[in-house]
């Protein structure tokens, strides 16, 4: 099964990564991953969209605050200004990484972020609050997590395919804290079974069905 | 030792999320046999009264300026009520601000997340065994939460609110902020909400239309059936996309993930990244002139049929049948 980069960190977290630098905002753009040998083709995927290195922990990604701690400590020591994530991952669904590396590095943490603008030591953030939206300033370092609106998706081109074979990527060993959760099992969700037919003459039926049948009216 | 419920007041009111979360923190109370307390900022009596009929035996009722400008101010709040109660079980909504602080608080405490559960706890011996949706809804999967504190976000709308007596005690509870390193400024804040209209992400019954409405300008067919339903609108990405909707009406895997009890999609063909926005509604609707849209496989009732006849004669039916209720 071919894997991929979880779309919400590619389009909207890497991609405006990417355009920060080409707008000279950013020096570098690094991708980090927690994971083991075989994510290397997805990372490589990464480079040939435009990042400039990439560092591995070599580790699988058990939950999410063992891969925050990961990204939190290799982030430190390493002096990143922006750390940006997708909003969620299409697989978990768990909102989590962003949050957690924020906590674990006590930096700000602003989530679901639709624009993004940097200049000189400050970041100028749109995001999504309850019920509207809302701009705030933060001076870096922070942690951002992206949403649609921050970038657009891009297809790699060739002259990015080939510099992407001879891009670093570091390996570096996992260190910290054990997972803290763990699965147990897993069910596939039960879909709907029938889909009762109604014809448009008839609407006073489905009325009818939606107050005592489905009790939702 | 208790469990431990954030609360917020949003707009004048406690928010439906954090009512939900009072009364499943009172059920992990009963299934740990502990009581609960909840952590509020800002409430007035009536407010206080509403979180005490949701279950909550104590109430830590704080009054800070301007806590939900910065999630770390939050956090370092709800952090602060945990220690002061000895809580082992934090308990959030999975909502905008449930996903921002209850895994900064979870990363500060060392404590194990399940973020979006969507059922009641398992108690297995010191650990909790807890459900929460994956692959976007496809699947579910139960996370056992080993650590000796535990934070769990509750998914919206995965049960009713019930509200009973209110036996809460109420204290008062300072806050102590000033070692916190916020360094967020607000510039500014919109609204997107319509006067009268639920929020999306708490609305029981939504309306929504895809690109089978041919433009904006046919939007008040949509409008006038949540109208009589009391529902709120939404819509499909392309119809975002080409801005004959607001952003903030966009629900699927890009924009919001609701599951009302009732969802009506007209002129949606049914995409896989819609639906795993929408497949946790509790009962869907499908109007489509297409017989062959996906989406009817999705779908508890289906009409196949032109939605510019379709929708004025669902509506008036609606009101027939609610002034029949009358």
């Amino acid at each position: 099964m071919p894997f991929v980069i979880n779309p919400y960190d590619e389009w909207y977290a890497l991609v405006r990564a990417l355009e920060l630098k080409e707008a000279n905002l950013a020096e570098k753009v690094t991708l980090i991953h927690v994971g083991l040998a075989d994510s290397e083709a997805t990372i490589r995927k990464g480079f040939a969209l435009g990042a400039d290195d990439a560092v591995r922990i070599d580790a699988e990604s058990p939950d999410a605050y063992f891969v925050a701690e990961q990204i939190g400590t290799y982030a430190k020591s390493n002096g990143y200004d922006l750390i940006l994530v997708g909003k969620e991952t299409i697989n978990y669904n768990g909102s989590s990484v962003g949050a957690m590396v924020a906590g674990v590095l006590d930096l700000p943490f602003v989530s679901l972020a639709t624009k993004l603008d940097v200049a000189g030591n400050k970041a100028t953030v749109e995001h999504e609050i309850d019920g509207g939206t809302q701009v705030v300033e933060c001076e870096l370092p922070m942690v951002i997590s992206c949403a649609k609106g921050m970038a657009e998706q891009r297809i790699p081109n060739m002259r990015g395919i080939m510099a992407a074979r001879t891009k670093p990527l570091q390996v570096i060993p996992a260190t910290g804290n054990a997972a803290l959760t763990s699965i147990k099992s897993y069910a596939v969700n039960p879909g709907r079974t029938t889909c009762k037919m109604i014809t448009e003459d008839n609407l006073d039926e489905l009325v009818h069905l939606l107050h005592t049948e489905a009790k939702v009216i | 030792m208790s469990v431990l419920v954030y609360t917020e007041i949003n707009k004048g009111r406690v928010k439906k999320s954090s009512l939900e979360s009072v009364n499943y923190a009172a059920k992990i109370a009963e299934l740990t046999g502990s009581t609960v307390t909840a952590f509020v900022n800002n409430a007035d009596a009536a407010q206080l009264e509403e979180i005490g009929k949701a279950g909550a035996t104590k109430i830590l009722s704080a009054k800070v300026d301007n806590l939900n400008a910065d999630n770390m101010l939050i956090s370092a709040a709800v952090e602060q009520a945990a220690k002061a109660e000895g809580a082992k079980v934090i308990v959030f909504a999975f909502d905008i601000t449930g996903k921002g602080v209850a895994p900064r608080l979870a990363a500060k405490l060392k404590a194990g997340l399940v973020a979006g559960a969507v059922d009641y706890p398992v108690v297995n011996g010191a650990a909790l065994e807890v459900k929460k949706n994956v692959f976007s809804g496809k699947a579910t999967a139960v996370y056992t939460i080993n650590s000796d504190v535990k934070v769990i976000s509750l998914l919206p709308n995965s049960f009713p609110v019930k509200l009973g007596e209110n036996k809460a005690s109420v204290s008062d509870f300072s806050v102590d902020l000033s070692s916190v390193k916020s360094r967020i400024t607000i510039k500014e804040t919109k609204s997107n909400q319509v006067g009268g209209m639920v929020p999306l992400p708490e609305a029981e019954l939504v309306v929504s239309a895809g690109r089978g409405l041919k433009g904006p300008e046919n939007w008040g067919l949509v409008e006038d059936l949540a109208k009589v339903l009391g529902a709120t609108t939404a819509c499909s990405r392309p119809v975002a996309d080409m801005h004959w909707r607001p952003h903030h009406e966009h629900v699927g895997q890009t924009g919001v993930a609701i599951r009302p009890n009732l969802y009506i999609a007209i002129g949606i063909s049914g995409a896989i990244q819609h639906l795993a926005g929408v497949n946790g509604s509790k009962t869907i609707v499908v109007i489509n002139n297409d017989k062959e849209a996906p989406f009817f496989k999705s779908a508890d009732y289906g009409i196949v049929g032109d939605a510019f006849s379709i929708l004025p004669k669902l509506t008036e039916a609606v009101k027939k049948f609610k002034a029949n209720q009358n």
